[in-house]
């Protein structure tokens, strides 16, 4: 009896780890090709108290996967595990979970206070337990002075304030899941609200899952980004992992503005050749039916060289940190990022690749 | 400030004020000049003053026909609101039920009120209607052409049964507006069926329910057609509501002078109600 209080007033001794395994949906009742699947495949290893986010185009699968967490959505195939014990078959409630959804949703009609009492009134705690947690929660995000005024009459970023608070009173809860949390916020205060989740999940210590479109949040938000791409985890990174080395050219596309350079090339007795250029990578790979072979190069690491690969420049655009370059090889358009000092030649000009962060792809994945 | 001087709008709305004034004003101020006057006919007028509104709003029986109007008008309100909701909660939200659903729910709002009148007429008759028939062999002693209660029930029932679909009609609009993320949100919380209710639909459905409740109201404050065609007021006086009152002053009586005053009183009361009622409704809408 008292490890079970301990425990509810806790909080930390039951966060949970988070395995997905094999997870696949699909909205339709058969399927028949890839496409038939919003998701496919899916295995993740999550920490406890962890910081992760979900990043990826509209329609890549992220919210369908963030409700089969949740339980909002039961899975096609493949098992959920919170601390290894199967969730699959459970409701959000029995899952001890918190979401927060992608505008806010508040109860119209109660207070900011109740607002926030609500989810422990369900759960049966008793009124000075609920007290104490609301009003503590309430000062943490910033509340107090409006506790007592209707949740209605409040601004879009304090109404989702309320829907975070909602989800932090609760001292069970697993995970709290952020679906793109910040589209109806003002851009001034997106920024002030991300601090404030970042600095929430320091002072909390529970495992946050951050879904978004958007990779300026996703990569100052977690310390793991997922990437999916139709349906697909395409890469799991911290954020410079998949800024230096994308696995996908999704990852390449998405991830950094501008996006990686993507261009075809061929390989030959295991090094990349580019319009005629052998780069010096090695590729060990067996395998060389592929469909596509690409070269990836970010335009952060393209530098003018006496020789190389001969490119025309077309468009220079100054953003004031650095120099966008538009440039155009044989084999297509190119982008080169250079620092701001750098004189930019005009007409043809030669470039060359840093090495280590030349890839070669094929058939879209990386090739080492 | 110079501001140019453009008047042309003016001839656009001036068809506006035409047809408003053939179907709102004219209309309304012959019924004025009606109240404060004597007619003999023929044109002669004489001036009469604020006497008809004073008769009326002494008289027995506009004080008995205004009391069976407002129990009428409660009685409807409190059925047909609460059933409505609870019908439109039970309807399908997607897949073949919610054509079929939609439609039988239309049905009754298609039919004109005189017929529906004259079904339930032929419906209730105590010796040959399926209804009155019914009640009878089921041991009811049931003639809503003689007892009073037995008309009253009648007349509701066909009332809810013709309205009660505008209300479900209006509450499922309401109700499919709502975001599945606020379910979503309350099934986390670990809110009851009754919290969901309680907490997200009916707050969601304010606005329409404001709509539904008003348009209720109005109508069963003004009706006339149906228990003019099922009842004719009677048995007596017992379902003689004030239009239909208003009507047989007017017309069966030709007491112009006070139809016209009670003409009147009615229009400010019913616009009365309805301006109170929009005023509480609506009091917390302007800070959202």
């Amino acid at each position: 009896m008292n490890f079970y209080i301990l425990i509810k007033t806790t909080g930390w001794l039951i966060m949970a780890k988070i395995t997905l395994k094999n997870l696949s949906h699909s909205y339709l009742l058969k399927q028949s090709r890839d496409e038939d699947w919003a998701l496919r495949d899916v295995n993740i290893d999550w920490k406890n108290g962890g910081a992760y986010a979900l990043l990826g185009p509209s329609g890549c699968g992220k919210t369908t996967l963030l409700n089969i967490i949740s339980g909002l959505l039961k899975p096609t195939k493949g098992e959920v595990l919170f601390d290894d014990k199967n969730m699959t078959a459970l409701n959000p409630v029995e899952r001890d979970i918190a979401q927060i959804f992608q505008f806010p949703v508040i109860y119209d009609t109660m207070t900011v206070y109740n607002n926030l009492a609500f989810p422990l009134k369900n759960r049966g705690l008793s009124e000075t337990e609920i007290d104490s947690k609301v009003k503590e929660i309430g000062e943490m995000l910033e509340l107090t002075s409006t506790l007592n005024n209707k949740a209605s009459g409040l601004t879009a970023d304090g109404k989702q304030k309320i829907s975070l608070g909602r989800g932090l009173v609760r001292s069970d809860v697993n995970v709290i899941m952020f679906d793109e949390p910040l589209t109806v916020i003002d851009p001034h205060l997106k920024w002030v609200l991300r601090s404030k989740l970042k600095e929430l999940h320091q002072k909390i210590n529970r495992t946050m899952i951050y879904v978004t479109h958007d990779q300026i949040e996703a990569l100052t938000f977690a310390d793991q980004v997922v990437v999916m791409h139709e349906g697909q985890i395409v890469q799991t990174g911290t954020p410079v992992e998949l800024f230096e080395k994308p696995k996908h050219t999704f990852v390449g596309h998405f991830i950094g503005s501008p996006g990686m350079n993507i261009l075809p090339c061929a390989i030959e007795n295991g090094q990349i050749n580019f319009e005629g250029k052998i780069l010096p990578n090695k590729i060990n790979t067996k395998k060389n039916n592929f469909k596509t072979l690409q070269v990836g190069i970010r335009p952060e690491f393209i530098n003018f060289s006496e020789d190389g690969i001969e490119v025309k420049i077309r468009r220079v655009s100054d953003t004031g940190r650095h120099k966008v370059v538009d440039a155009e090889c044989s084999s297509g358009n190119i982008k080169i990022l250079a620092n701001s000092s750098t004189q930019i030649p005009s007409g043809n000009a030669h470039i060359t690749f840093n090495q280590k962060y030349t890839y070669a792809y094929g058939d879209n994945w990386i090739i080492e | 400030m110079n501001k140019t001087l453009n008047q042309k709008a003016w001839l656009f709305v001036i068809p506006v004020f035409v047809l408003v004034a053939f179907n709102a004003a004219v209309p309304l101020m012959t019924v004025v000049n009606y109240s404060f006057q004597e007619t003999f006919g023929s044109n002669v007028f004489a001036w009469e003053g604020t006497r008809w509104f004073k008769e009326i709003l002494h008289s027995e029986r506009f004080h008995a026909s205004l009391g069976r109007q407002i129990i009428f008008t409660f009685i409807i309100l409190v059925i047909q609101l609460p059933l409505g909701i609870g019908i439109a909660l039970t309807m399908p939200k997607k897949g073949w039920g919610v054509p079929v659903c939609l439609i039988l729910m239309s049905m009754p709002l298609l039919i004109p009120w005189n017929v529906v009148g004259a079904m339930w007429n032929i419906f209730a008759l105590p010796d040959i209607g399926f209804l009155g028939n019914s009640l009878n062999t089921l041991g009811f002693d049931y003639n809503f052409t003689q007892q009073s209660g037995d008309a009253w029930f009648t007349t509701i029932l066909m009332d809810v049964w013709h309205w009660t679909s505008l209300v479900v009609l209006l509450s499922y609009a309401g109700l499919n507006s709502i975001q599945p993320a606020y379910y979503q949100a309350a099934e986390i919380d670990g809110a009851s069926r009754w919290d969901i209710f309680r907490y997200i639909e009916l707050p969601k459905m304010k606005k329409v329910l404001t709509l539904a409740i008003l348009l209720r109201f109005m109508d069963s404050f003004m009706i006339y057609t149906e228990p003019f065609v099922l009842t004719g007021g009677g048995p007596g006086n017992a379902t003689n509501f004030l239009s239909l009152d208003l009507v047989k002053m007017a017309l069966g009586q030709f007491d112009l002078g006070p139809a016209a005053a009670m003409s009147l009183i009615y229009f400010l009361i019913v616009l009365l109600i309805c301006w109170i009622f929009y005023t509480i409704m609506m009091k917390d809408e302007g800070r959202t």
